[in-house]
């Protein structure tokens, strides 16, 4: 090929390169969106750009060696055996980029570690497949979704019920392992009130891949209002209502081993549990966050869990068209 | 006749034959190996298991001691032994080896004596807790090495008797084993001071 | 005259006689052929490998597949991992070092012959223990708290997912007895320490080669580099090896006889695994890089035709990066919940270690600087390494921003990190290593022409394959995950990536073409192709059975260039005129020895005595049955008994050995 050739390769690659970032990507992690996540992103560029100063010195070198010291025949080459100079030359210079990079980066270690005296507490209880959030000072339990106050630093404190997990909303910060015995901390802070995608990232078992996470930062009041509404048990359906129907078949069934419904039927932390359904209606995702919440994922989950999410401790009911109707009907009423 | 030449002349280039070096390798792995055994059961004796008994608060120290006791006298035989080989004096040799075997075997007998009355007595067992369960691995495995080593000692006295005079052969071998019994022993000098001696219960 | 193997008189029952045919390749202690061996056994690991990362790229070539199901998916990739790490990387090392070191240090053989073949022999028993978990295993869901069970749909139950499904790393408590129930990882992690047991074993063999067999002249800093990365290694994994030892039997305990060393709500440490594997698994990937740095120090001078640049400065290089390599291993760790003085310690000593790792690639730099390059494959391949390692080498160092480590962790970043090291660094290296010593275990080279078809649809498609998860893993694409959805915009970029996979497949299979082909008809090489400077080719090709008719006398450095070339005033290379003469010379005094030569005789026992570990290893397993205590003792009683028969037959006649 001649050099205009491969100088038109090299532009497409280029292009192909600089254009390589997915639009929008939920989970990108070079949109932070709170201080913790914008401290990490501000320690990364620095670095990237003299790794790209590295890669271009050394690829570019690499190819110019291969160029030019191609044996074209002639003389042979003279039989160097080293340049002491240069090697401690490239030994220290390294060293010295190495150091300069270490100094922020271990600065930030500690400032991103301990929670701020005035973070509100959320303990995070990460199962096989789902996220669980109990707010100890507003004594409400919820699942899969955290909904957080915007401006306002959260301290989540995490532990495990079965396996490692790990607790990761990019744009807020990065991933905390969550372990079985042990409590971990992260720290997360929106700026503003936004919706925030993440995921759990640390190997689960079977629905590991299935394992999401949503964090929704909301302004104080809107807060406040969720909170108080979070503390009122479950809406009793009207008299006669497909929901009413739905409420008696799930008394009746096997959802009552392991889902709490506040008002309706309790479910103990001592024992085998699923997500607490008594605000149901008022969360976006279900099952671990896999589906979004609506009458036909609703239906699909229903009728197999197992098939949606291999492994799953819910178990194949065995329902009928009507049996899932009633209760879709029910749980879309538990606002 | 032309000289026969060997493929595997031995001409160390660091003057320490093949074998030897060959266990000193082995052993330095082993060092490793005793030593993550050992920082596993530090690790553990240092928490707390609520309703649990652990080791710290069972140990029977006179009665451990008397076996260590039986345990470093081995490697004063296995000494004597070594002795009586390079003197050439076959018989003293095989008496000295018979004799490590022997206290390496008393030893083992007081390990198992002493499990016998952790499990049944005390309730401590590998199922209790992270400690116990260090504990008896630790000490499992140091106890296999300790029956290997006896193994290999009756070897080497029933060659002894069979092969009649000690050849260089089996004196090389007679070292090698007096190097691992040797090791196992500084390793439970070791064990008994950090585990047992310097132990105590949380 | 040639020289033959002996005929000892007998021990316990006949030697074996022959080091032709099938038993003479079984009991061989020759350890050209046990090289040979290894490298045939790992080849064909890696394309089992490979198929298992086939299968995985298919899966995630689109969003919301289904080809393969998670349970499949995730007993694939543990497999995956565990095949190419330890059952293509090692023992491919492992073949080369088998071959080249006693030829690089002048000497006839390994230290301990019969041990090398003990070796070989667990190795492959190992493997096949390893495999045979998809003969009996069965998938089983996780069990959860208060014993109720998870729940699996029938299409889980397939084949595939028979395998251990914990990952190749299996933390825990995933992977106990709890939430990964039945055989399957019992068969990982036994199957492991088998291996493990087979690398500790060879590590000693080549330590004491290398301390004690060499040539006179052979002083330690005239080696050549890939003997000092080889002997580097075998300390690694002498020290390392302990660890994981112990790990793994911890495992086993905590999964068969009840121990609590992990078991979280006990109040085991699942952390505590973590530690004990990453003591073991950080100088483990130093063990997979090191060898194919020494190969690519060995080429790129011969086809540079000038010395390696910093010769002193290579090796200690590699000495520190191994030394090193034992402080760093909590970065693996650096979200798991560890105390911010331990991830500041651990990114101190990873951004220290980058350091010699610089060191090395500014001195092959250097060595090809104005040097008079030769394009053939081999050093196709190892600038191929060159180039890769230093992108895999660059993101590593990125990870070493412990906070920016909180983001890339159990993302495709690190998936793409580390398979530029590994498979951009030691996969070319190691195919920059067959082409180049082709000649010395065939006679023949391989096509040249054929070699550029598979270095550059490797070169591509490797690219291809890899380049775009760093970009996936930033932008959030997780690891281990068996889906990924739609909206998360994944999907264009690993199908280009799965696309990459099937190239490399591609490019594999024009290897095995031209080494197939090239063995039967490729032009014969004669007594040196390259060209080279070290002393393995100074002797015939293919090697014969004694290596050296006459050890030789080593007095420099490239000792043999320097019988072929003198230097000029300007330092340049000028070639001797004795220097064809003197390859005439080696050519026939290499197949002519003056005298008979003795060699260590082939033997029985170590395949015996190897036979015995997996079958105490089965019993384990079935513990619980009398079949499982029967093959214990079975297994326990083989073993000593070859060890016995061993200990009792000299290695060669007259000489006695252990």
């Amino acid at each position: 090929m001649s050099r205009k050739g491969w100088l038109r390769v090299a532009w497409a690659a280029l292009a192909l390169l600089t254009s390589a970032c997915i639009e929008n990507a939920p989970l990108d992690i070079f949109k932070p969106k709170g201080p913790f996540a914008e401290q990490i992103n501000d320690l990364f560029w620095p670095v990237f750009w003299v790794a790209v100063v590295i890669f271009v010195l050394v690829e570019g070198g690499i190819l110019f060696i291969t160029v030019v010291f191609k044996d074209r025949g002639g003389k042979e080459a003279k039989q160097i055996h080293g340049n002491t100079k240069l090697e401690i030359m490239w030994t220290v210079v390294p060293a010295l980029i190495l150091a300069s990079i270490a100094v922020p980066t271990f600065r930030a270690v500690f400032d991103l570690t301990e929670c701020g005296a005035d973070a509100m507490p959320v303990d995070i209880i990460a199962h096989q497949w789902w996220f669980e959030y109990r707010y100890p000072n507003e004594d409400i339990v919820t699942a899969n979704e955290l909904v957080m106050p915007a401006g306002v630093e959260v301290c989540a404190r995490m532990t495990s019920g079965d396996v490692l997990h790990n607790y990761w909303i990019p744009a807020l910060n990065g991933k905390r392992y969550i372990v079985p015995g042990q409590q971990t901390v992260l720290r997360l802070q929106a700026d503003e009130p936004g919706y925030f995608v993440g995921q759990c990232a640390e190997f689960c078992g079977l629905s590991h891949s299935l394992m999401r996470a949503r964090a929704i930062a909301r302004s104080q009041d809107e807060f406040d209002a969720w909170v108080a509404q979070q503390k009122t048990p479950a809406l009793e359906p009207a008299e006669g209502s497909p929901a009413a129907a739905g409420k008696e078949e799930f008394l009746a069934g096997q959802c009552v081993q392991c889902h709490n419904i506040t008002g309706v039927n309790e479910v103990g932390f001592d024992q085998f549990y699923g997500p607490d359904l008594t605000h149901f209606a008022g969360r976006t995702t279900f099952a671990g966050s896999k589906f979004e919440t609506s009458a036909e994922n609703l239906k699909t989950w229903l009728a197999n869990p197992p098939i949606e999410k291999p492994g799953s401790f819910m178990p194949n009911l065995g329902l009928t068209e009507e049996q899932m109707d009633r209760l879709i009907a029910y749980l879309e009423s538990l606002e | 006749m032309t000289e026969l030449v060997h493929a595997h002349d031995e001409h160390e280039s660091t003057g320490i034959e093949n074998r030897k070096l060959g266990m000193w390798a082995f052993l330095s792995s082993e060092f490793l190996f005793f030593g993550a055994l050992i920082s596993n059961y530090l690790l553990y004796s240092n928490r707390p298991f609520a309703d649990s008994v652990v080791p710290a608060e069972v140990y029977d120290i006179p009665f451990t001691s008397v076996s260590s006791f039986v345990l470093l006298m081995s490697s004063l035989t296995m000494v004597l032994a070594h002795n009586a080989l390079t003197r050439h004096d076959q018989n003293a040799t095989g008496t000295w080896l018979m004799a490590t075997a022997m206290l390496g075997a008393l030893f083992l007998g007081g390990q198992v004596y002493e499990f016998r009355t952790f499990i049944v007595h005390d309730g401590l067992k590998l199922t209790s807790n992270p400690a116990a369960s260090a504990f008896f691995f630790l000490t499992g495995f140091h106890g296999t090495h300790v029956a290997i080593g006896v193994i290999m000692l009756l070897s080497l006295w029933g060659m002894s008797r069979r092969v009649g005079s000690l050849s260089e052969r089996h004196g090389m071998n007679l070292e090698l084993v007096g190097l691992y019994w040797h090791f196992v022993d500084i390793i439970w000098i070791v064990i008994f001071t950090v585990v047992y001696l310097l132990s105590t219960p949380v | 005259m040639t020289a033959t193997a002996t005929r000892p008189s007998s021990t316990i029952f006949r030697r074996p006689k022959s080091t032709e045919g099938f038993w003479g390749w079984v009991t061989t202690v020759d350890h050209k052929k046990i090289g040979i061996l290894y490298g045939y056994a790992a080849f064909f690991f890696f394309i089992i490998g490979g198929i298992e990362a086939l299968i995985l790229r298919i899966q995630l070539s689109a969003p919301d597949n289904t080809f393969i199901t998670a349970g499949e998916y995730n007993a694939l990739f543990t497999m995956h991992g565990t095949t190419m790490i330890f059952l293509f990387v090692m023992p491919m090392s492992a073949a080369f070092m088998n071959y080249l070191l006693p030829l690089m240090i002048g000497a006839r053989d390994v230290a301990f012959p019969r041990m090398n073949a003990l070796s070989w022999w667990i190795f492959v028993f190992g493997g096949i223990f390893l495999y045979s978990t998809y003969l009996f295993s069965s998938p089983e869901p996780p069990v959860g708290l208060t014993t109720i069970a998870g729940n699996l749909d029938p299409s889980e139950l397939g084949w595939l997912a028979r395998g251990p499904d914990g990952g190749w790393f299996c933390y825990q408590p995933n992977c106990g007895p709890f939430y990964t129930p039945g055989h399957a990882m019992d068969f990982w992690a036994l199957g492991l320490q088998i291996l493990g047991l087979a690398s500790l074993i060879s590590s000693i063999n080549f330590i004491v080669t290398v301390f004690n067999m060499r040539a006179r002249g052979m002083r330690l800093l005239r080696m050549p580099v890939f003997v000092w990365m080889s002997m580097v290694v075998a300390f690694l994994l002498l020290f390392s090896l302990p660890i994981i030892a112990i790990a793994l039997f911890m495992v086993v305990f905590d999964r068969q006889f009840g121990s609590l060393f992990f078991a979280a709500q006990a109040g085991g440490d699942p952390i505590l695994w973590q530690h004990l594997f990453w003591l073991f698994g950080h100088p483990e990937v130093y063990i997979l890089i090191l060898p194919a740095m020494g190969i690519v120090s060995e080429v790129l001078p011969v086809f540079s035709r000038k010395p390696l640049f910093g010769y002193a400065a290579i090796v200690f290089a590699g000495a520190a990066i191994a030394f090193l390599g034992f402080g760093v291993w909590a970065h693996h760790m650096f979200s798991s919940g560890i105390t911010p003085v331990a991830q500041a310690a651990f990114g101190i000593s990873t951004m220290t270690i980058a350091v010699p790792t610089g060191v090395k690639i500014f001195n092959w730099m250097g060595t090809m600087w104005m040097g008079k390059i030769r394009f053939k494959t081999p050093m196709l391949f190892a600038i191929g390494f060159l180039a890769m390692f230093t992108i895999g080498g660059l993101s590593g160092v990125t990870h070493s921003i412990v906070p920016s480590d909180w983001q890339q962790t159990d993302t495709y970043y690190i998936v793409a990190h580390f398979h530029y090291v590994l498979f951009g660094g030691s996969i070319f290296g190691i195919f920059a290593g067959l082409y180049y010593w082709f000649p010395k275990f065939t006679g023949r080279v391989m096509s040249e022409r054929l070699g550029k078809v598979h270095f550059w649809l490797q070169f591509i498609g490797f690219n291809l394959t890899f380049a775009p998860m760093h970009w996936l893993g930033l932008q959030g694409m997780i690891r281990r995950t068996w889906q990924y959805p739609e909206e998360a915009g994944y999907g264009p970029w690993n199908m280009v990536v799965s696309a990459g996979a099937f190239i490399i497949a591609i490019s594999i299979a024009v290897f095995i073409y031209n080494w197939v082909v090239s063995k039967r008809r490729g032009a014969p090489s004669g007594l040196d192709p390259w060209d080279a400077r070290t002393v393995e080719w100074t002797i015939p090709n293919p090697t014969p059975e004694y290596n050296f008719a006459k050890v030789p006398v080593i007095h420099s450095l490239d000792d043999f260039w320097h019988r072929k070339y003198d230097e000029d005033d300007d330092g340049r290379a000028v070639r001797r005129e004795d220097a064809d003469e003197t390859i005439r010379t080696l050519e026939e005094e290499g197949r002519n020895p003056a005298t008979p030569i003795h060699l260590p005789a082939p033997s029985y026992f170590p395949v015996m005595m190897a036979a015995g570990v997996p079958t105490i290893f089965y019993g384990f397993i079935f513990h619980t049955s009398i079949a499982g205590k029967a093959l214990i003792v079975i297994g326990a009683l083989l073993s000593i008994s070859a060890l016995i028969g061993w200990g009792m037959e000299p290695l060669e006649e007259p000489a006695e050995h252990h």
